[in-house]
Order: C-alpha cells, then sequence, then structure tokens
C-alpha cells in the first residue's frame, strides 16, 4: 500500500499535504481500497469554516457513504470539482488527481497533532 | 461470504459478462418428507406444492397469521414424497421453530433441519452451461430452469438446481460441508478459462436488485404481505387453505395502503439508500428498503414502499439526501434488462 514519506495523515484515513498557508486533503490508497468503487463525492463550499474533525465532504462507493473530515480547523478555500463528474479519481490517483479539498489553516501549530507516514503505516498494518 | 473479493463492480460486471461464483454455504436447507408432507407444506407456503413435479422447484412464501412475511425461499420436490427447502441464514432457527409448533402429525410429516450438513454456491453468468459441460462432460445437460438435479462431479455427490438471485442464467450446488472447499477450489480452477471469480455479497446485492427480487429483512418483513410486495404471483388464493390466506384475501378486496415500486434516479447523485426519505409533490409518500448504485446502468437505483396512490409507473419521486431532494421515476420491474 502507497503511503508517501512527504505527507502527514489522520486516523481517520485523510492525507494531508502542507502548500505554504494551506493544505490539500484526500482519502489514503489503503481507504480507497477499503472503499472500492468511488461513485459520488459530495464537495464542500469554498468560504466554509469547518472545526477539526467536522465532516466536510461525503466520498460514496456502491458499498457504503463515508464522511470525511477536516484534519485541523480552517476555511475551505478549493474544492476538486473535477471529482464531480469522475469521482474514482479518488480509486486511481488518491494522492494526486483525486485530492478532495483545500483548506486555509487558522493555526499551524494544528499540523502538529496530526501523524506522520510511518505512524500511519503502523496505525493500518496493526 | 465477504462484501467483496475484488471490487464489487468488478464481480456484478463478472456475472452480467462471464461467471461469478458465490458461496451461500450460510443458506439453510430443511428436508419435509413422508406420507402428508405434500399436504402439510401446502398448507404453510403461499405457492402450490401440488404443481410441483418431481425434481421441480417453486419459489415461495412462508407467512405469519397476519399474512405477513417470515421468509422467502425455494421448495425443491426432491422425490414423490419428499422435499427440499432453501431459506434464508438469518431465518434458519425462525423457519425451523415455526414448522416445527405448526407441525401436527409427526409420524406422517418428517421435518429435519440439515442446514449444517450442507455447503452451497451459486454459480451465475452467461458461460455456466460451458463451465459445466467442461465440469460434467460435453453430453450432460443441466437441469432445466427450476428444476434440481444429482450429479457426482470429481467423487463429490452434488445437487444442482437451475435457479438463482441474479437475473443471468445459473446454478445453485448443494454438496456436503466436508467437500465445501474441494468444490469452490475445482469451480475455481476449471472456470478461470470461462472467466469465473468470487464473488461477494456486494455484488449479490447489486445484482438482485436491478432484477428487482426482494430481499427478506429489506424489502420484506413479518409486517409486509406478499401483495404489498407486488408478488401475488407466487401466492395461490385458489388453494382452500394456508396460512395468512384469510388477510391475504382482505389485502385484495380493500386494496393494499403502501405497495413496493422500483425506481431509477434521474440523473447523476448520490446513491440512494435503505431509509432515504420518498416525496412526491412535496409530500412523503414512503422511504426506501433498497438502494445502490447500478453497475450495468450506472445510475443510482432501488425499491421502496409508496403509499398506493404515489405507486403508479411513471410517477415522480424524491429522494431525499442528506437534507437535499434529488429526482427520481417508478419504474416496471425489473429495472434491467439483458441485452440479447
Amino acid at each position: 500500500m502507497n503511503v508517501p514519506d512527504n505527507l502527514l495523515y489522520t486516523k481517520s484515513h485523510e492525507w494531508i499535504r502542507s502548500e505554504g498557508d494551506n493544505i490539500r486533503v484526500g482519502i489514503t490508497d489503503h481507504a480507497q481500497a477499503e472503499l472500492t468503487d468511488v461513485v459520488f463525492v459530495e464537495l464542500p463550499k469554498v468560504g466554509t469554516n469547518v472545526e477539526a474533525k467536522a465532516p466536510v465532504a461525503v466520498v460514496e462507493s456502491v458499498k457504503a457513504a463515508s464522511d470525511i473530515y477536516a484534519p485541523v480547523k480552517g476555511t475551505v478555500v478549493e474544492a476538486n470539482n473535477a471529482l464531480t463528474n469522475n469521482p474514482a479519481l479518488i480509486n486511481s490517483d488518491p494522492f494526486g488527481e483525486g485530492w478532495i479539498f483545500a483548506l486555509k489553516i487558522d493555526n499551524p501549530d494544528d499540523l502538529k497533532n496530526l501523524q506522520s507516514a510511518a505512524a500511519y503505516k503502523d496505525q493500518i498494518e496493526t | 461470504m465477504p462484501v467483496q473479493y475484488t471490487s464489487i463492480v468488478d464481480e456484478h460486471q463478472t456475472v452480467r459478462n462471464s461467471v461469478g461464483m458465490f458461496d451461500i454455504s450460510h443458506m439453510g436447507q430443511f428436508i419435509v418428507s413422508g406420507n402428508d408432507a405434500r399436504d402439510w407444506l401446502n398448507a404453510m407456503l403461499t405457492n402450490n406444492v401440488a404443481k410441483l413435479d418431481v425434481d421441480q422447484g417453486q419459489y415461495t412464501f412462508l407467512l405469519n397469521d397476519n399474512g405477513g412475511v417470515i421468509d422467502d425461499l425455494i421448495l425443491y420436490r426432491i422425490d414423490e414424497a419428499e422435499f427440499l427447502l432453501v431459506v434464508n441464514a438469518s431465518k434458519i432457527e425462525e423457519d425451523f421453530a415455526w414448522l416445527e409448533t405448526h407441525r401436527q402429525d409427526a409420524d406422517s410429516t418428517m421435518l429435519k433441519n440439515r442446514s449444517a450438513d450442507f455447503g452451497g454456491v451459486a454459480i451465475q453468468g452467461p458461460r455456466v452451461v460451458d463451465l459445466f459441460r467442461d465440469l460434467l462432460g460435453q453430453s450432460v445437460e443441466l437441469p432445466v430452469r427450476n428444476h434440481i438435479i444429482d450429479f457426482v462431479i470429481a467423487e463429490m455427490a452434488v445437487s444442482i438446481a437451475r435457479t438463482g438471485y441474479t437475473g443471468e442464467d445459473g446454478v445453485e450446488v448443494f454438496f456436503r460441508t466436508s467437500d465445501a472447499a474441494k468444490f469452490w477450489n475445482l469451480v475455481l480452477e476449471r472456470g478461470a478459462r470461462f472467466g469465473a471469480k468470487p464473488c461477494g455479497l456486494g455484488a449479490r446485492d447489486t445484482l438482485r436488485l436491478e432484477m428487482c427480487y426482494p430481499l427478506n429483512g429489506s424489502d420484506l418483513s413479518a409486517e409486509r404481505n406478499p401483495i404489498e410486495a407486488g408478488l401475488g404471483f407466487f401466492v395461490d388464493l385458489e388453494k382452500p387453505n394456508f396460512t395468512g390466506r384469510e388477510k391475504l384475501l382482505e389485502t385484495k378486496t380493500n386494496g393494499v395502503r403502501e405497495r413496493l415500486i422500483a425506481f431509477k434516479m434521474n440523473g447523476k447523485g448520490p446513491p440512494p439508500r435503505p431509509h432515504y426519505s420518498l416525496f412526491n409533490n412535496g409530500a412523503r409518500v414512503g422511504e426506501i428498503s433498497s438502494g445502490t448504485l447500478s453497475p450495468s446502468l450506472n445510475i443510482g437505483i432501488g425499491m421502496g414502499y409508496v403509499s398506493a396512490a404515489s405507486a403508479k409507473i411513471g410517477t415522480p419521486l424524491e429522494v431525499e439526501i442528506r437534507g437535499q431532494k434529488f429526482p427520481a421515476t417508478i419504474e416496471k420491474k425489473p429495472l434491467y434488462k439483458k441485452q440479447s
């Protein structure tokens, strides 16, 4: 299972890429493999203020609907509209074209609460 | 049976295009035998047992006194006075207890729960005949639709029924529990060149829902009768006596309050799922009992109970999903038809 070293991770299987004041968020390769066949993504509205661990988006596979959570407190600044017509991007390229939303974060220190690639690997391998 | 081996969509397409195998060992098997077996079963079940020839099966219902569905099952007549009932896994104990308490004469009607003794697989898809020619020999024919025949395959005694829950040509095969792993592996090995793959519960659900086959516990329950579910075809009201008959006649005479309908979403959107509310002209008219994204049609589909006045084919509905309403239309069953 692919777990890129340069990203941060949540317990709930989101990945986080730091981009200056913003973070980009998607779901991990492990999560997409568990869900399989993503058929619908409900995206957040740009400008929405979100609390850490609040549900922000919904990823639906044939099997089930899964909430995607904000890793930290912030404001939605981008949503990946390409997923509206092609939700399977989450399966084919979870860490790239399959990103879900970007947040402007309130406090960069909040990122310290997230886990490293090594810690996330431990989580999914046990 | 797991939800999926590879992916629900992939397994679904395997069954629609080549052949897939489902482990149905969890299902229950009862044997009913004796001189009064036929007449007793005819009083316990809705379909007409007298119409069955030896080796023939029929879909039927076990009802409670209110006409509500305890279980839907397939009844096979496997000998002059011997019957096999294949029942839902979650209902084995309840079905058996119900039948046992309604058994009048222990000598002339024997009832045995053989669920632990048999394993089973459903092998479904257009390549099933090719696969079984390979397993049985070119000159051996599978039983015709709804019939069951005993064979020996690789020294395993198996009963093959030409039945299924997918809308494709297919069989359900029963064998001794001790042969289960051997039979499973044999079919996968010999079936590889026909594209055979193991399939899980997820694909089983999307396949049956495209065909509008009901799932007990979702589309059927003790509070719903077969007439409301649109399955009156499997109820013989001409029979003088069977459990639930009075209530079904009442439903027939007075009309149903709610009806199980099938619907398709009008466009792209989140997949409909069980318990979402259904609206017609702004008024709540019912809720979804089964829903999914159809892998064959690539659109949301489902079934649900709605008030009889809103149950006509073509009626526009709205499905409420996370506070938003999405348009759908009531469609004729089945929702999927094989392109010939």
